[in-house]
């Protein structure tokens, strides 16, 4: 088996574009796919108009000022804006595709928010392709919401002041005045004062006893007003709770995808790309008889598939960290993971290698059944039916690339399920993908 | 008769079967075939198209197990019977050399080296020892093709279809060779569509049709059968021997034997 791997590995040292076909393409699609996943979207061109006269950005809030720029600044974050002088130029704009919308904040933004009588407008105008307006549409809709919210927050405290100097007292600053206000606790002390050093038959008591309940009644009436107005203000608070599945981010999920996309193209392609490569050029009767067992020459070749496939998804794994943050303390299970992982798709390599003659057989064969798979072990539950989630569940079982993209997640990310139900599941898959090249190999191998 | 036994004899012939069968399904590929080879000897196995010559060889060759009778091999190793298949099976992307050293050493040769540049001496390749295998002509891969056939130094070596891809001047050169082997004791069996090389270069040829063996006898024989019958004197039965001594044929081996599977019917 010694000279067999030696062989292959010469052979596979003088096809430099089979293994540019096996490895680096793999590699370089994967990277993509990692790229793709990782990288922020790219912010909608949108252009911008405001009107709003220099100067005149902040609003008065019951004699606070409050400046609305952070909130300008927080919706043109998630945009790369344009700013344009006129609302024509802005639709213009519009029009010739160079945003995908423009916003018009109107001059009398601020005053109408002064105002307190009235909700200021923003004018969105759209356009592109159904997906770029979706995209722009729902950034500039969720940022505009995200402002609204964090302005509705503001004026709320605003106003809960209102309420707690109308209950305590103090001073109010508004329209250039400031007023001394009483307050209805020391009111409805003051009342209940006077109440108690009058005769229990004087008229002016019974006169009293209804407005001192009034003001008992307002007291505790405003501080539940206070908590309503807190409410309105953000009526629906998210509490989040992960039951199950993964805990990493998307971008740590990008790294153990895109080496288990790389593991299982270089594994499956160069183990049933090599045994198939025995079958077309007529040697594999030659070896098996007498010189190597036909278990042997599948041993060989998922060796060789896994060791090539090993050393080239641990390398790219290596150089990903160059560029994201990996704990290399986990180097070990990073070890364990691709291992098992390869030695996995090199069982599934070798039997698909075991049903075809040729080598262009065997790779097309490889890809048909490894792209669905990588596709399908990423559909997440919930966004298709249960039944239909049911069945890619099953098919994603008896196959090793979710298995396998589990173990490698546990490994680089510590995410769930662990390495212990993860390796195990591969371990089994080794043992009934051998078996099935076996079985493939003495029903074609002559 | 066991399906699968192989015996050794280290006195009789190399290489002899007795009531072969193979069955693929409901259907025989070979129906009790039996001969043996002699040391030395070249023997052609001809037939039509489907007879069963190639699956009679891997029987012989010991990559398939017949369904029924007995292979009895000089030697329990199979690599004391030396296989060259139809299609050269080496590996294009090494050299002459290293194709012959990798097999050397799955035959656990127990000096590879040695056998590489004595091969690479017996069929003249001297050279291109060097030479990756995808850069060589049709006839000097087949040459290394047997090369690697002969590298445990067989006592009976097995040539399917040998110089099926050879022009005229590379299959003298074969033959030329082959005849080298068997003048050194090398029993040479081959399978062989080419009426004419069997009768040039045989010194006995059987005939299949059908998983049948219709006919074993030297190429005279075969034509004295043939002739003999036209006469309405005699005829080889099925599996049959015709002895020497018949009239001398009036046609070619190729005539005769297509008259031959004629009177069979086949």
């Amino acid at each position: 088996m010694r000279w067999l791997l030696i062989k292959d590995l010469q052979i596979l040292r003088r096809s430099p574009l089979l293994v540019g076909l096996l490895i680096v393409y793999p590699i370089v699609i994967a990277l993509l796919i990692g790229f793709a996943l990782s990288r922020a979207p790219e912010k909608p061109r949108v252009a911008v108009l405001n009107e709003i006269p220099a100067g005149k950005l902040s609003i008065d809030v019951g004699g606070q000022q409050v400046d609305i720029s952070s909130y300008f600044d927080e919706l043109f974050d998630a945009v790369t804006p344009i700013y344009v002088k006129s609302r024509a130029q802005g639709i213009a704009d519009v029009r010739s595709g160079a945003a995908l919308g423009t916003i018009v904040i109107p001059a009398d933004f601020t005053s109408r928010l002064s105002s307190g009588l009235q909700s200021a407008d923003v004018d969105v105008i759209y356009n592109g392709d159904a997906v770029e307006q979706s995209f722009a549409q729902s950034t500039i809709s969720a940022k505009l919401s995200q402002a609204n919210t964090a302005l509705a927050t503001r004026l709320a405290h605003v106003a809960g002041g209102y309420v707690d100097l109308l209950r305590t007292g103090g001073q109010l600053n508004a329209f250039g005045t400031s007023v001394k206000i009483l307050g209805l606790n020391k009111s409805n002390a003051a009342i209940d004062s006077a109440i108690a050093g009058l005769p229990e038959t004087s008229p002016v008591r019974a006169s009293l006893l209804p407005v001192a309940h009034f003001t008992a009644l307002g007291n505790a009436d405003l501080g539940f007003a206070k908590l309503l107005l807190e409410t309105i203000a953000n009526p629906i608070q998210v509490h989040t709770s992960l039951l199950a599945g993964r805990r990493t981010t998307l971008d740590a999920f990008a790294v153990p995808l895109a080496v288990s996309v790389s593991l299982m193209f270089v594994c499956v392609l160069l183990a049933a790309g090599m045994l198939s490569l025995e079958r077309e050029a007529n040697t594999f009767a030659r070896l098996t008889r007498g010189l190597v067992s036909g278990a042997g020459v599948l041993v060989e070749k998922g060796l060789l598939a896994a060791g090539c496939a090993f050393v080239a998804t641990f390398a790219m794994l290596c150089g990903i960290g160059g560029f994201v943050h990996l704990d290399w303390s986990r180097m070990p299970l990073w070890i364990v993971a691709l291992a098992s992982s390869a030695l996995a798709f090199a069982a599934l390599g070798v039997a698909i290698g075991s049903l075809a003659r040729e080598v262009r057989a065997a790779s097309l064969l490889a890809f048909l059944l490894a792209l669905p798979l990588a596709f399908m072990a990423l559909v997440p539950s919930g966004s298709i039916s249960g039944g239909l989630y049911d069945v890619i569940s099953v098919v994603s079982a008896v196959f090793p690339f979710k298995a396998g993209l589990q173990a490698i997640d546990a490994a680089i990310n510590g995410s769930q399920p662990g390495l212990g139900s993860s390796l195990p599941h591969l371990a089994a898959l080794i043992v009934v993908f051998a078996v099935a090249a076996r079985l493939g190999l003495r029903r074609f191998a002559h | 008769m066991t399906a699968d036994a192989e015996l050794s004899n280290a006195d009789g012939p190399p290489l002899e079967i007795r009531g072969v069968g193979m069955r693929f399904g409901d259907r025989d590929a070979l129906r009790d075939v039996s001969f043996a080879v002699a040391p030395g000897e070249l023997l052609a196995i001809i037939g039509p198209n489907g007879a069963g010559k190639t699956t009679l060889l891997s029987i012989l060759a010991g990559i398939r197990q017949p369904t029924a009778g007995t292979v009895t091999r000089a030697g329990r190793q199979d690599g004391r019977i030396g296989w060259v298949p139809q299609q050269t099976a080496v590996y294009e992307k090494l050299s002459v050399a290293e194709n012959l050293r990798l097999f050397a050493r799955l035959e656990r040769l127990p000096d590879p080296q040695a056998a590489v540049d004595r091969m690479l001496e017996q069929t003249d390749l001297v050279d291109r020892a060097d030479d990756e295998l995808g850069r060589l002509s049709g006839g000097n891969r087949q040459r290394v093709n047997i090369a690697v056939g002969l590298l445990g130094d067989p006592v009976v070596l097995l040539l399917d279809e040998p110089s099926a891809s050879l022009d005229p001047r590379q299959r003298q050169r074969l033959w030329k060779f082959i005849s080298a082997l068997a003048d050194h004791g090398t029993g040479v069996v081959f399978a062989t569509h080419d009426i004419a090389e069997a009768e040039r270069h045989a010194e006995r040829v059987l005939v299949l049709a059908d998983g049948e063996l219709l006919f074993t006898g030297t190429p005279a024989m075969l034509k004295a059968a043939v002739a003999g019958a036209g006469d309405g004197e005699a005829g080889a039965g099925a599996g049959g021997e015709v002895e020497a001594g018949g009239r001398p044929a009036e046609s070619d081996l190729e005539q005769a034997f297509v008259a031959f599977l004629q009177r069979q019917g086949h």
